[in-house]
């Protein structure tokens, strides 16, 4: 296995649009890095780029010791995964794992233990010689994962590999992938617009947006110190909550938003540098929809604010409440770009009287119900603040 | 009950009879007295069906409806640029919660597929070799206009003859992208994906004891990376030769070309201090001028080496009028008079239990082949007539039965 380094990326098309910007980033042997953000941002592009399928216009692309960027895909060692498998049906599992190898004239010796050790760590031993028709649908994909296992690569490539299955299949693959990981340990580089998958699957997460690196980090990371608008709106779900506040001193420094007052705390600001240059402004307050409880049942500690609940959504472990708060939506381009999703749809358009919907995650045990008042506490120390001009995050 | 929508391309009427379909039904559980089964049909990922109705032969393939919508507008890009693919006739979406879209496709007429090339095989040369040509053609043709297959293999072709060789048609597009140009290592990759595709449909037939003794998958493999990069080269390689040698090589370029099925787009000439630097930008020709010209004549639908052919035969059996009656003959009307006194009669002297096999166009070709062939061995021109009672005797009963005849219900 391999690290991966990008340095100072870039990729022109003729017509002049960038697709990649000065990207740079680095993948550690053997982790699994996941890629992702809307629709054309360039996560693709990478991909392809580190694979030798796009020419890059500026920068250069390092696998292991080596340049690559003037090599072909098939010189640079790696695999990319899922690409269209075929089972052949006359062939059994076996030497539906071993073709590659013969192709690339590999002594039969060293096929067939490179067969046995895939089989083994995919769970296929049992069926080696079995024919595939005599497989489940996740066991073909795991003869597909199988066949780049086999070829024992630097890294492997992975392109939204998983975006046509079911649902159910998706999951037990996503599964399936986190366990193959944690065995071989090959460096991995994996695309995703969705960005659950993209915190269930990778050790860090790279977002990316019109071809600029946002943000690089563990999941964790990205969810709870997120470094701008963006990246806050498009981790996490459902979206964070935001809405223009306004840092005020009065009373201890406190920020207003929608007919709404929550204290916050001297932690906070100590924890973010800069924060108190904006007493007496307006910032962009973002609130995890995991940062709320029902003051039924929440910390004494934590502050509540009183809302009306138009629609609970239960889903066993929790409650989403969703309520109207007295402030349009906020328009920022960071906001309406991250939250978009795939399709484009258009952003969440504002309610009559310039009011905008909140979700917030309470307990199963609540007895929120439609159209009810609820107290509902909110977590003060873990309150986000942005910049309403650059979107960056204050702190 | 689910709305389905349906979108096809304009004119929609022939496929307007498949709307009584069981569409809001699973595919695989379709029951339907229009389902047919294709004998030696390729191996696919999805679930496909083939329907049979008012004449034609459809394929309908289960996918989600972003790629089904996808693999619709590639289809047609591909029918825009005259690269020889199926023909898209629609998709149904909004099947059920859930449920894939469904993509719908013109089942090549006298379509075979590669199991049937190697277990039925025509003319002479190796089936091999013909289906190596094909694809090999068919994936430069689509990478000089831009477009990367993303799973080239024998199963994702169909293959019609077309005097004696084979021509080879796209059938899948679900990984296939248009890029104004392809780079370098797009078009290698692509290549790279075919040849382990190729190798590893050759091992299954192989496996199934389908394969003949003497092809080598491996060789075979080998030889469509060959023949993939001798063909690129010779449509794009630049070539440095002396000014006083300029017209003619241009020309033999561009006459090479041309015999290859290709044109030039732009000729472009860079001195330099060893000569001109020839740059040669490639396109596809434009498909048959032959083509046209026999249609124009003769109203017959054909493959340009099939109508090459013809128009060749027209041509003899002008010159054998001129010389019958002793005066001009037009081309017009020789032409005519061949439709009616040669080609008419071969074609419905097919017997009724062997129609469909080939193209009355490849049957003809192979009629006048038999022809060749007996006048050979009797030292004197046997006759067309002659020729084509033995051909339908001894020749053509050997052709693969039409692909889609059997009716599952």
């Amino acid at each position: 296995m391999a690290q991966i380094v990008l340095n100072h990326i870039d990729k022109v098309y003729p017509g002049g649009r960038k697709a990649l910007d000065d990207l740079n980033l680095e993948v550690k042997e053997g982790e699994f890095m996941v890629l992702v953000g809307p629709s054309g941002c360039g996560k693709s592009t990478a991909l392809r780029s580190i694979a030798g399928l796009e020419e890059i216009t500026g920068g250069s692309i390092m696998i292991g010791e080596r340049v690559v960027n003037d090599l072909p895909p098939k010189d640079r060692d790696i695999a990319m995964v899922f690409q269209n498998y075929a089972l052949y049906p006359h062939m059994t599992v076996g030497e539906n794992l071993a073709f590659g190898l013969k192709l690339r004239n590999t002594p039969k010796a060293e096929v067939s233990k490179r067969v046995a050790d895939a089989a083994r760590l995919l769970g296929l031993d049992p069926y080696l010689k079995s024919k595939p028709a005599q497989l489940s649908g996740g066991q073909r994909q795991r003869v597909a994962m199988g066949r780049a296992i086999v070829r024992e690569p630097q890294a492997f490539l992975m392109d939204e590999p998983l975006s046509n299955l079911d649902a159910k299949l998706r999951v037990s693959m996503r599964a399936a992938l986190n366990q193959l990981h944690e065995r071989l340990h090959t460096t991995t580089v994996y695309v995703t617009h969705d960005q659950v998958e993209a915190m269930t699957l990778g050790q860090r997460v790279c977002v990316l947006r019109d071809g600029q690196l946002q943000q690089v980090d563990t999941p964790q990371k990205l969810f709870e110190a997120p470094v701008n608008l963006f990246v806050a709106g498009f981790i996490g779900s459902p979206a964070m909550n935001f809405a223009i506040a306004e840092l005020v001193r009065d009373d201890g420094p406190a920020v207003t938003f929608a007919g709404h007052r929550l204290p916050v705390p001297v932690s906070v600001f100590q924890a973010r540098y800069g924060l108190d240059g904006y007493l007496g402004k307006k910032v962009i307050l973002g609130i995890r929809v995991s940062d709320f409880e029902d003051g039924a049942v929440a910390e004494e500690a934590w502050p509540r604010i009183g809302v009306t609940v138009t629609v609970t959504e239960e889903l066993g472990t929790e409650i989403h409440a969703i309520f109207p708060i007295d402030a349009p939506p906020v328009e920022h381009a960071s906001i309406t770009q991250a939250t978009a999703g795939d399709d484009e749809e258009e952003a969440v358009p504002a309610l009559a009287g310039g009011k905008s919907l909140w979700t917030a995650r309470v307990s199963a045990r609540s007895l929120v119900r439609p159209g009810q008042a609820l107290e509902l506490a909110i977590d003060n120390s873990r309150l986000h603040f942005f910049d309403p001009d650059s979107g960056l995050t204050i702190g | 009950m689910p709305v389905v929508r349906f979108v096809f391309s304009p004119p929609a009427e022939e496929a307007a009879g498949l709307l009584s379909l069981p569409w809001t039904e699973p595919l695989e559980d379709w029951q339907d007295e229009r389902l047919v089964e294709i004998r030696q049909r390729g191996i696919s990922r999805h679930v496909v069906r083939f329907v049979a109705d008012n004449g034609t032969l459809y394929a309908l393939k289960s996918i989600s409806e972003r790629l089904a919508r996808r693999e619709y507008r590639l289809l047609r890009a591909l029918a825009e640029l005259a690269i020889p693919a199926v023909e898209v006739v629609g998709i149904a979406v909004d099947l059920g919660a859930g449920a894939d879209a469904i993509l719908v496709t013109r089942y090549l007429t006298f379509a075979t597929t590669y199991r049937a090339v190697f277990s039925s095989p025509r003319g002479s040369g190796p089936p091999a070799d013909k289906l190596l040509d094909a694809l090999v053609e068919l994936l430069v043709r689509l990478h000089l206009s831009g477009f990367f297959w993303g799973d080239c293999s024998l199963s994702n072709t169909l293959f019609r003859y077309d005097a004696g060789t084979l021509e080879a048609y796209l059938v899948d597009t679900e990984t296939s992208e248009k890029h104004p140009e392809l780079t370098a290592g797009q078009r290698k990759f692509d290549v790279e994906l075919a040849v382990e595709r190729v190798f590893a449909e050759l091992l299954d037939l192989e496996a199934g004891g389908l394969l003949p003794d003497d092809v080598d998958p491996l060789e075979v493999a080998g030889e469509l990376q060959r023949r993939y990069d001798r063909l690129w080269d010779e449509l794009t390689r630049e070539e440095v030769f002396p000014v006083n040698e300029q017209r003619f090589r241009i020309a033999e370029r561009l006459r090479r070309l041309n015999e290859l099925g290709f044109a030039a787009a732009e000729v472009e000439l860079v001195s330099t201090p060893g000569g001109n630097r020839l740059r040669v930008s490639t396109r596809v020709a434009e498909p048959g001028d032959h083509v046209r010209k026999l249609f124009l004549q003769t109203g017959i639908e054909a493959g340009e080496n099939q109508a090459r052919r013809l128009l060749n035969d027209i041509a003899s059996f002008r010159a054998y009028l001129e010389q019958k009656e002793g005066r001009p003959v037009s081309e017009i009307v020789a032409a005519s008079r061949w439709l009616t006194e040669v080609y008419d009669p071969v074609v419905a002297a097919i017997p009724a239990s062997l129609q469909g096999r080939l193209a009355p166009a490849e049957v003809f070709h192979e009629v006048l082949e038999h022809r060749w062939y007996m006048s050979e061995q009797a030292g004197r021109d046997v006759g067309t007539t002659a020729a084509a009672r033995s051909y339908f005797e001894r020749v053509l009963p050997g052709a693969p039965e039409p692909l889609g005849t059997d009716a599952v219900h």
